[in-house]
């Protein structure tokens, strides 16, 4: 073990810690933006340090440094031991960890192309090259693109004698283009609206061929200023994968972390309805096709690693089963609470920062049968939205709104006209219940988002979402005034 | 460590949290081979000239500088021992910040300043979910009454208790300081930008009417009562900007880029570059009334109490058409007085037009936390405001 991280562990200790982990971190990030056919910014982020997360008589502390030597390890440590003992004057319920074995190993994300070997010229070339052809469709405002690349070198150490070293790679594209009339704006996005990312090197970017998607998407933020406004009412729709990743963030991810059942966001994000009677009673929290899986092992998922930010080893953790709501994203500390084993789903954002009960991937799983090509055929009358625009949900993750970029009517089975600014909103188990078809392995596919928010003081986090689409009956659509 | 390496028209960003020579070197270098890689920028001028910063009072205060985990621990358990008294849960934070920003530039500007901040904030619940919130935020934590958040928390939580449904429609509101925040927040997110407005986005054109005669807005990180600061990250003085002067838009805030673009003077608004906000209002201020907190709840005949907003989104940026859900205490006011808690409610609703139906505005006003900065703001009364959709709770 490196010294730094051994002196740290051995002050804890020292100091009357019961368990104690260390983690360095060290993030190197770049990030490319193109607006309207030129460079707007290229950065490069490094940033490493230590966190020492201690418990002392069932206590919680944290400090960190970015100063990595022995002498600083101990002030750090102490720090947290302090600490720890503050919030003790506070507690209620004692922490209580449960039992694993110890977690030794190294794991990598496997890269084909290395995204910060690979010049800067090629990436920015890419980018200009989707720009150009956007620019090159008569009516539209102004285009962006970006490009975004993160390796994580993350080295964890506990008073158990886990030791852990880990090499992860996340990289992410998006093309967004934008058609201004009066008070009109009307954004296209590909592959979605915060950009497509996965665990994998720059292959993954050159599988999006963002150029060969550039043409028709400016054409259809053109004709959207044109379009007719989507009709409100009750209506069949079908979520693209680009709307519906978005739908089992908010809806699923979220309300399945047992800290915010347990109140420890309450301040911030909320809290959750899907409360632990619920997990006894077996509540039906979506209709019989509904199979949700938190699984830190899937390939590309930005929530993919080989063991979590408290030495937990990545697991498959079913959340929803043939509807039936069956478990939770949870840690060590939280899930002993529900008579469980930890799902590994402590990460932290850096070194800094304390590990939380985080997202890892949350896959709607696809169910044989039909493609969602298949699914719109099947369909007599209804609507298909893609792409996210806007998102809101209440604290307790029940009732949501969202706007997507698009709306295409579907009449017979067909695919027709274009509407603008579709919104659909719900109370998130009807929602789930009223599911009647979801896609199947021809359209499913890994997404996910690098910016989830949650805990004081803030952390983002890269979460994975795998999803085929799918269809809802009876939702309604529109909010009437507007 | 953030450096901007400028060569000509060319800018390269890179950024390091280590400050060894080697690192420093290597920062140095990237930042040198990025600009290489980047075209003109057309529109670039310079970087910010040295000028006076402004004497401001009351950026640092030492005993934020010094807490310790005793004194934060101290202040939570008044913030629990709030909530044991009135049979409630108490969850929250409280943070005390210190930082010292310090910005210089080859053209010679020279800026460093040492600034403190501390917040608490807390959601109180009852035994049925019922919830109250407060929050106070100071540069000088011992101005923070953490006992005294905790019990209006908490009193919240108990007057919520039993909350009963209520259609959705349109209500005029009485909307309290944590809920008008989110109202200048996404104002100047969505338009108070000279960037916004540069690319077309913004709600914002000179004297246009967006809020009723009682509105005015300004960003004004000199005043004391919010949380000052100097200078930018540019290193450029903090002047104060007047957003929107008695309901009509007048000015928006800009960096060193989005001046020169226009040919002005940067107001000292920009941000770490790069970033994709462009110049942002870091301390919005709007104005105090003459209503009392009574008043402003007296002039409902039939309206909602609301204590909070969560989870805001823009769904047409242009008009600021926002959707959201309410949290955290709302009520039915009944001939302008409190007759039942009733259920959180999704609104969906055009912030200008918000501003256009604010009818009363507090005497008083509280510093908060934003979205990036701080906000100064009263509560306020307005004639309608549309909710679209309701909860279970
Ligand atoms: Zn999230």
């Amino acid at each position: 073990m490196p010294e730094v991280e051994q002196r740290a562990l051995d002050t804890c200790s020292q100091q009357g810690a019961s368990y104690a982990d260390v983690r360095v971190v060290r993030r190197e990030d770049e990030s490319i933006s193109v607006k309207s056919g030129r460079v707007e910014a290229v950065s490069l982020g490094e940033s490493e340090g230590l966190g020492v997360r201690v418990l002392v008589d069932g206590a919680w502390g944290f400090a960190s440094s970015s100063v990595l030597n022995t002498r600083e390890a101990d002030r750090v440590a102490s720090e947290a031991v302090r600490i720890a003992r503050a919030s003790g004057t506070a507690l209620r319920q004692p922490a209580d960890l449960d039992d694993r074995a110890p977690a030794r190993g190294h794991f990598a994300t496997p890269v084909e192309e290395d995204p910060f070997a690979l010049s800067l010229e090629t990436k920015i070339g890419d980018l200009l090259a989707a720009d150009e052809r956007m620019r090159a469709v008569k009516g539209i405002a102004f285009t962006e693109s970006l490009f975004h690349a993160q390796r994580e070198r993350k080295s964890f150490a506990a008073t158990d004698g886990s030791q852990t070293e880990q090499e992860i790679t996340h990289v992410g594209a998006a093309i967004e283009v934008n058609a201004v009339e009066g008070d009109e704006l009307q954004r296209r996005t590909y592959p979605d609206a915060g950009g497509g990312y996965q665990a994998a090197g720059y292959e993954y970017i050159r599988s999006l061929d963002l150029a060969g998607h550039a043409e028709a998407l400016a054409e259809e933020s053109v004709k959207l200023l044109r379009a007719p406004q989507c009709p409100s009412g009750r209506f069949t729709i079908i979520l693209d994968p680009s709307q519906l990743y978005l739908q089992i963030h908010e809806s699923c991810g979220h309300p399945t972390e047992l800290d915010r059942v347990f109140g420890t966001e309450a301040s911030y994000a909320g809290t959750s309805f899907l409360t632990t009677d619920r997990l006894d009673d077996g509540f039906m929290y979506g209709s019989e096709l509904v199979d949700i899986v938190a699984d830190a092992t899937a390939p590309g998922g930005l929530g993919t690693f080989g063991w979590d930010d408290e030495g937990v080893e990545a697991q498959q953790v079913p959340l929803v089963k043939e509807g039936r709501f069956v478990g939770y994203l949870s840690s060590r500390e939280t899930a002993p609470r529900i008579g469980r084993k930890s799902g590994g789903a402590m990460r932290a954002d850096g070194w800094n920062r304390i590990p939380l009960i985080r997202m890892t991937n949350i896959n709607l799983l696809p169910k044989p049968g039909k493609s969602l090509e298949e699914i719109v055929e099947d369909t007599d009358d209804g609507l298909y939205l893609a792409s996210n625009r806007s998102w809101s949900i209440d604290d307790r993750r029940l009732n949501f709104q969202f706007a997507t970029e698009v709306a295409y009517e579907i009449k017979g089975g067909k695919r027709g006209q274009l509407y603008k600014n579709p919104t659909y909103t719900g109370i998130t188990y009807e929602f789930w219940r009223s599911c009647d078809a979801v896609g199947d392995e021809r359209s499913y596919r890994m997404l996910g988002t690098p910016n989830c928010g949650k805990g004081e003081p803030g952390q983002l986090m890269h979460v994975g979402h795998a999803v085929s689409g799918a269809r809802f009956r009876d939702v309604q659509v529109g909010v009437g005034k507007w | 460590m953030n450096l901007r390496y400028i060569q000509g028209k060319r800018i390269g960003v890179a950024s390091t949290n280590r400050l060894d020579d080697e690192a420093l070197r290597r920062l140095a270098e990237s930042a040198a081979r990025i600009a290489s890689l980047q075209p003109e920028l057309e529109d670039f001028t310079s970087l910010p000239e040295p000028g006076a910063l402004p004497e401001v009072a009351g950026v640092f205060a030492e005993a934020t500088a010094s807490a310790t985990p005793e004194s934060r621990a101290e202040a939570v358990r008044a913030v629990i021992s709030a909530a044991d008294q009135a049979g409630v849960l108490g969850f929250g934070s409280y943070a005390t910040n210190r930082e010292r920003v310090t910005v210089v530039n080859s053209l010679g500007v020279r800026a460093s300043e040492e600034r403190t901040l501390a917040q608490v904030i807390t959601v109180a619940m009852g035994p049925d979910g019922e919830a109250g919130y407060a929050e106070q935020a100071a540069v000088d934590h011992t101005r923070i009454d953490a006992a005294e958040i905790g019990r209006e928390a908490a009193e919240k939580a108990r007057r919520s208790r039993g909350a009963t449904e209520i259609e959705p429609g349109d209500y005029p509101v009485v909307l309290e300081e944590y809920a008008v925040v989110d109202l200048l927040d996404m104002l100047g997110y969505l338009g108070f930008s000279a960037l916004a407005v540069q690319e077309n986005r913004s709600f914002f054109e000179p004297g246009k009417r967006v809020g009723s005669e009682l509105v005015s807005i300004w960003d004004d990180a000199t005043d004391p009562e919010g949380t000052p600061t100097s200078f930018d990250y540019e290193g450029v003085a903090k002047r104060r900007v007047t957003l929107v002067e008695e309901g009509l838009c007048r000015e928006v805030v800009y960096d060193a880029h989005t001046a020169g673009k226009d040919g002005r003077q940067s107001t000292g608004h920009g941000l770490p570059a790069p970033n994709p906000y462009g110049p942002f209002p870091l301390n919005q201020f709007m104005g105090a009334g003459e209503s009392t907190r009574e008043e402003l709840i007296g002039g409902l005949d039939r309206g909602l109490l609301v204590t909070r907003f969560h989870y805001t989104n823009p769904v047409h940026p242009k008009l600021a058409m926002v959707t959201g859900m309410t949290r955290d205490g709302v009520f039915l006011v009944e001939g302008g007085a409190i007759s039942r808690p009733v259920r959180n409610l999704r609104f969906t609703q055009s912030y200008l037009d918000a501003l256009a139906g604010v009818a009363a505005v507090n005497r008083q006003r509280k510093l908060l936390r934003g979205f990036l900065g701080s906000v100064v703001v009263p509560a306020v009364r307005i004639e309608a405001f549309t909710f679209t959709g309701a909860t279970e709770h």
